[in-house]
């Protein structure tokens, strides 16, 4: 009795190192990030924005689409806060132009990339992507070198880039 | 399409916003193909079968009974596609205005085992043919680009051939096909249903991958239903192009009043959704082409629709301009931003053409390299359109001849690279070879169509067409120039050049 509680209770520890030192059971799915963002500029930036969020372990390839146009939602609502309170201290022509090219990212951009994920027509996706991603570069060069949203237009342009060569997988 | 009097234009429209998205079918009708008149959306999601979208579709007069347009519905949130009716509310309505999609026998077409069910669509005109009506719808098995063909003695209940017409690998999914009938003598249109000896067959593809159309020349063996190119026509990428520029989801149609087939494209825009947003629209369709088989039987030729002359107003001619490298010479008198060139260039010698590379084989690769700055020997020769005064911005349209081991290669440029001083635009390079025998001719012609921000090119009488759209900053309304220019060491003679101003039509 007592060797087979004690072989019982090995076992488990045993069970329990071994799966403790394992990766994440779900590895069909976490293939599918890993491959999908292997296929982009930004291998790290892709796995860590697609796993934050919720969903993202069981979506197919247009699901990760969809959870990137969002995390580019996320990005320009970082950006467009930015810019509200640059405009207050320190207004300039081209922080205004930086929110006219903000407002076409929320207004066009990201609509488009949505509705084309969801309905499946990858093409209109890439090209939402592609023109968030010149919108935030335009918003940087011009400041000509001094550019206070230089952290967010980096982060919009990644992100956005990421969304484009996933919409591009689809293709 | 033509009806009753109307010629009917239907296109993908955004009621909301100058992104593609709440996809209707817009419609707008008229009775010379260049003044317009918008009517209310013909198609729009209001049915099961198409609640998730109204993508494109095609359609067919069917003799005695009227109209009737095919069109892809997505079906699901799963992005289901399938092929779907409509008809006239009322015949009697000279605008067709209303359109009704009937429960019955509706959707026409859905996947069936072994097709992707998220890739089926664009169901192409009908053509009627040894008793039955037949058309093709896009799609594709992973890279293999397929048309899938179905039958139909009603025209409402179909059924899949065994067989797609044709696939090709490698290409992806094709989009928009189109196929029909071509004659091998003369610029005559067909109709959509005629086959013979005396005809070829055209079956054209917009690749998705690529964001353009390729055109393949071949045999429909109407006893098997399928579709066999000439073995001179490459199918896929390297294959010819109706134009090698902005030019997509395109569409040909039979008009019989005139007996020609005319091909619609549409060019989306280059510059910022930022832009787009600005000035409230995005997109335009390219000028109407007509359409018929070179007499050499290798490819098509495309020349804008004789309706446009309509708009020719002022005209400036010129003859007998001798060029030499450096020059360039302006047309005055016309408003250049708005107008319509024409003009024939001719060379003595051939002698001084600089070598061609062999692996040159991408066009635009190569017009990037050798832009209208860069002298040469037999060109660069052209035309320098939407050009501001001192030439800070200009669109150089032009040609340049190569020297290879047993031939001469001819390059159409329109080069966007120059265009604007905005650095937010797309500026490409676009560019095409041109298939002239330049033994029997020391000519080249070229006719471009300059409107703001379009210009669009007909190479050697439409043989290579490019179409560009441009932003310029300074070359806008009256402060455009059109210019024609040589930048090669062999003199140039412009033979003749007929330019107009050009009235402004009545659009959308």
């Amino acid at each position: 009795m007592t060797n087979l509680k004690t072989t019982t209770t090995l076992f488990f520890f045993l069970f329990l190192i071994v799966m403790t030192s394992l990766p994440s059971i779900t590895l069909c799915d976490e293939k599918l990030i890993e491959s999908t963002c292997r296929q982009t500029p930004n291998f790290n930036l892709c796995v860590q924005s697609l796993k934050s969020f919720p969903g993202s372990a069981t979506a197919d390839v247009r699901g990760l689409g969809l959870i990137m146009v969002k995390v580019m939602q996320s990005k320009a609502n970082d950006a467009i806060n930015k810019i509200r309170e640059l405009q207050r201290s320190a207004p300039s022509p081209a922080l205004t132009s930086c929110a006219s090219k903000y407002n076409a990212i929320v207004v066009g951009d990201i609509p488009e990339a949505n509705e084309a994920f969801s309905k499946g027509m990858p093409k209109f996706a890439e090209n939402g992507a592609n023109d968030a991603a010149n919108e935030a570069t335009f918003c940087e060069n011009g400041f000509n070198g001094r550019s206070p949203l230089t952290q967010q237009n980096n982060a919009m342009r990644d992100v956005a880039a990421i969304t484009a060569a996933i919409a591009r997988q689809l293709l | 399409m033509h009806y009753n009097g109307y010629y009917h234009l239907f296109y993908q429209y955004n009621p909301k916003g100058s992104v593609w998205g709440n996809i209707v079918w817009a419609h707008s009708v008229s009775k010379d193909l260049i003044n317009w008149k918008a009517l209310e959306p013909a198609i729009y999601p209001s049915k099961p079968f198409d609640k998730f979208g109204c993508w494109s579709g095609s359609a067919t007069i069917i003799p005695g009974k009227g109209p009737v347009i095919l069109y892809t519905g997505i079906v699901d949130a799963n992005k289901t596609q399938v092929q779907c009716y409509a008809v006239p509310e009322d015949l009697s309505d000279p605008f067709l205005t209303k359109w009704i999609k009937p429960d019955e026998y509706n959707p026409i077409v859905v996947a069936g085992p072994g097709v992707n069910r998220t890739d089926f669509r664009d169901p192409t005109t009908a053509w009627f043919e040894d008793g039955h009506w037949k058309i093709l719808v896009g799609s594709r098995r992973k890279h293999r680009g397929i048309a899938y063909l179905y039958r139909s003695r009603d025209f409402k209940k179909w059924i899949r051939a065994k067989h797609p017409i044709h696939t090709a690998a490698g290409t992806g999914m094709w989009e928009c096909p189109d196929f029909y009938p071509v004659s091998m003598k003369g610029t005559m249109g067909l109709d959509t249903s005629v086959v013979g000896n005396h005809v070829k067959h055209v079956l054209k593809n917009s690749l998705d991958e690529t964001r353009f159309e390729y055109y393949t020349l071949g045999t429909y063996f109407t006893n098997i239903d399928r579709y066999i190119p000439d073995n001179t026509s490459v199918d896929g990428w390297g294959g010819l192009r109706y134009d090698y520029g902005n030019f997509y989801a395109s569409k040909s149609f039979f008009d019989p009043t005139m007996n020609r087939r005319i091909l619609w494209g549409w060019a989306n825009e280059s510059d910022t959704k930022e832009d787009d947003i600005h000035k409230g629209w995005a997109g335009i369709q390219a000028i109407p082409r007509t359409l018929w088989l070179d007499p050499g039987g290798r490819q098509l030729i495309q020349w804008p629709i004789e309706e446009l002359n309509s708009l020719r107003d002022k005209e400036v001619e010129m003859s007998n301009l001798k060029l030499v490298k450096g020059d360039y010479v302006e047309v005055k008198g016309i408003t250049a931003a708005q107008a319509d060139v024409e003009v024939t260039f001719s060379f003595s010698s051939l002698n001084e053409a600089e070598a061609f590379d062999l692996s040159w084989v991408n066009a635009e690769d190569l017009c990037g390299k050798k832009g209208s700055n860069i002298q040469g020997g037999v060109g660069p020769f052209g035309i320098l359109t939407l050009a501001s005064k001192n030439l800070e911005e200009f669109t150089p349209v032009f040609f340049r001849i190569f020297k290879a081991s047993n031939k001469h290669v001819v390059l159409l440029c329109s080069d966007a690279r120059s265009s604007s001083l905005k650095s937010e635009l797309y500026k490409p390079s676009f560019a095409g070879f041109v298939d002239v025998d330049l033994s029997t001719t020391k000519k080249l012609s070229l006719r471009s169509l300059i409107d703001h921000s379009v210009v669009e090119s007909f190479g050697a009488g439409g043989k290579t067409n490019i179409l560009s759209r441009v932003y310029p900053e300074l070359a806008v309304a009256d402060q455009a120039h059109l210019f024609v220019f040589n930048n090669g060491t062999v003199p140039i003679v412009v033979e003749n050049l007929r330019s107009w101003s050009m009235k402004s039509a009545v659009i959308n």
